[in-house]
């Protein structure tokens, strides 16, 4: 079954129906939606319109692997025993007393576990799954994350029980853009026997894809920074960052001072306004910190940060020179202004006390 | 026991331990639920827990709550946010449908980042205790 030691970045010893792991390094990006029932979903970006005939073809050889086997004959390298059930048990923390004892039964969800490959690998996978995952493989999809475990379990197993089992490719998907790259699911279905008797069966789906460009943990992308939209109400904020100046407009009705820019003032309703300079003190009036969604331009974790400048306005930034987690509330910051790239200028706030 | 009815909820901290110790015990020796160095050059900040300890927890849960004489019948998850050590995931649950004997209950684990697993569990109870 699943091809051992390919570039995967999650799980996959290479079990017949060895899903992976967790969102591995990013998310799924339907993560949250009800799991077990459906397709995968595509999520997000559109398959193309109009697919080219390459990939029309690929995703044909691709369906060609429908129904195909990924393990035949397949046999458990330990009888069902109270060692693994009992070390498995210590590592999930469940004490239920079913599984001890002389009348043991081993815990269901360790179906799988029986048909592991260990480190020493699996014997009786069949070809098709391996030449499936290397199609994938010519197509940059390197990488493997398990997005989903179905199992049923018939009649519990006991120690002594000698597990066979065999699985089929039940479906692969047509190219799938997520959050993690693009790629294909793959669904694939196994039955688990004692002797001549079913007594579960596991469905696992993985995403075989090739991973997003950009690195958790990776600089932003200048290019992928999204742009302020300037406008005729906020031009004059916008050319006053460009020369190294947070401006702050101020009613000249009734002297408040707002951000951001408006057209007419909140106080009194008076359309005219001139500006003052912010001094550049302020201090942190709230912050949240960004986990999900990943966003292209921006690597998270990091802290979006409502700055309350010493004129009395509000400005959301950034605070920079502290990580995510040391920002504050009542944090003193003080303005700066960062450069991205040749065009791109924004206010940032740097915690007291950080040296430039 | 109703659809409806919410079960207590069950906080799991995400050890690095529990990580391990979990994928080994499912024989999962991928590099990327014990070593961080590997898990970091393949994007993930860290190790993260495998799919097996997941469904090992959620079948826990359910067998937690209603005692040792419960059945597990199936077990149904989908993977969201990965399980990362210092993290900690709480899994809540509630009653869908009951019928006869048997409850189908919806589970959920979240962690500091997000939904980390959804599923749908099915689970036969002795005579008398379905309510």
């Amino acid at each position: 079954m699943v091809a051992v030691e390919r570039e995967v970045s999650d799980g996959g010893q290479g079990e017949p129906g060895k899903p992976e792991d967790t969102g591995g390094p990013g998310k799924r990006h339907d993560e949250g939606k009800p799991q077990g029932e459906g397709k995968p979903q595509s999520s997000g970006t559109s398959e193309n319109p109009g697919k080219p005939d390459d990939q029309e073809g690929m995703e044909k050889r691709l369906k060609a692997f429908e129904g195909r086997p990924c393990a035949v004959a397949g046999v458990g390298k330990d009888p069902v025993n109270a060692p693994m059930i009992r070390h498995w048990c210590e590592a999930m923390g469940d004490t239920n007393p079913a599984y001890a004892g002389s009348d043991a039964v081993a815990p269901p969800t360790m179906l799988q576990v029986w048909t592991m490959g260990g480190l020493s690998g699996h014997t009786g996978r069949a070809e098709a799954y391996d030449e499936l995952l290397a199609l994938l493989d010519e197509e940059g999809c390197t990488s493997v994350v398990a997005t989903d475990s179905e199992q049923e379990y018939l009649r519990a197993l006991r120690p002594g029980d000698e597990v066979g089992f065999q699985a089929v490719i039940e479906s692969v998907s047509g190219r799938k853009t997520t959050k993690l790259g693009t790629g294909y699911f793959v669904t694939t279905r196994m039955e688990v026997r004692v002797g001549d008797g079913l007594v579960g069966t596991h469905r696992f789906r993985i995403l075989k894809y090739a991973p997003a460009r950009r690195r958790a943990g990776a600089p932003p992308e200048t290019a992928l920074l999204p742009r302020p939209v300037v406008n005729r109400d906020n031009e004059g904020f916008w050319a006053g960052v460009r020369q190294g100046r947070l401006l702050i407009q101020r009613c000249t009705g009734c002297g408040t001072p707002r951000h951001p820019w408006l057209p007419g003032c909140n106080t009194c309703g008076g359309p005219d306004w001139d500006t003052v300079e912010a001094s550049g003190e302020g201090t942190v009036y709230s912050y949240v910190v960004m986990h999900h969604p990943p966003f292209p331009a921006f690597s998270p974790p990091y802290a979006v940060a409502l700055i309350e400048l010493a004129e009395g306005v509000r400005i959301i930034s950034n605070v920079v020179g502290v990580p995510y987690d040391k920002v504050r509330i009542g944090q003193p910051v003080r303005l700066e202004f960062q450069e991205y790239g040749d065009e791109l200028v924004l206010p940032v706030f740097r915690a007291a006390g950080e040296a430039v | 026991m109703k659809p409806g009815d919410a079960l207590p909820a069950l906080e799991i901290p995400i050890t690095r331990t529990l990580v391990v110790a979990g994928a080994i015990a499912s024989r999962d020796y991928q590099d990327v639920h014990h070593d961080a160095e590997l898990a970091r050059q393949k994007g993930s900040p860290d190790i993260f827990m495998n799919i097996l300890t997941t469904n090992g927890l959620v079948g826990r849960y359910i067998t937690d709550h209603f005692g040792p004489r419960a059945v597990l019948r199936s077990v149904a998850i989908r993977l969201g946010a990965p399980n990362h050590p210092g993290d900690t995931m709480v899994l809540t649950g509630a009653i869908e449908a009951v019928a006869g004997d048997t409850a189908t209950v919806r589970v959920v684990g979240t962690n500091a980042i997000g939904r980390h697993v959804t599923g749908t569990v099915t689970v036969t109870l002795p005579a008398g205790e379905a309510g």
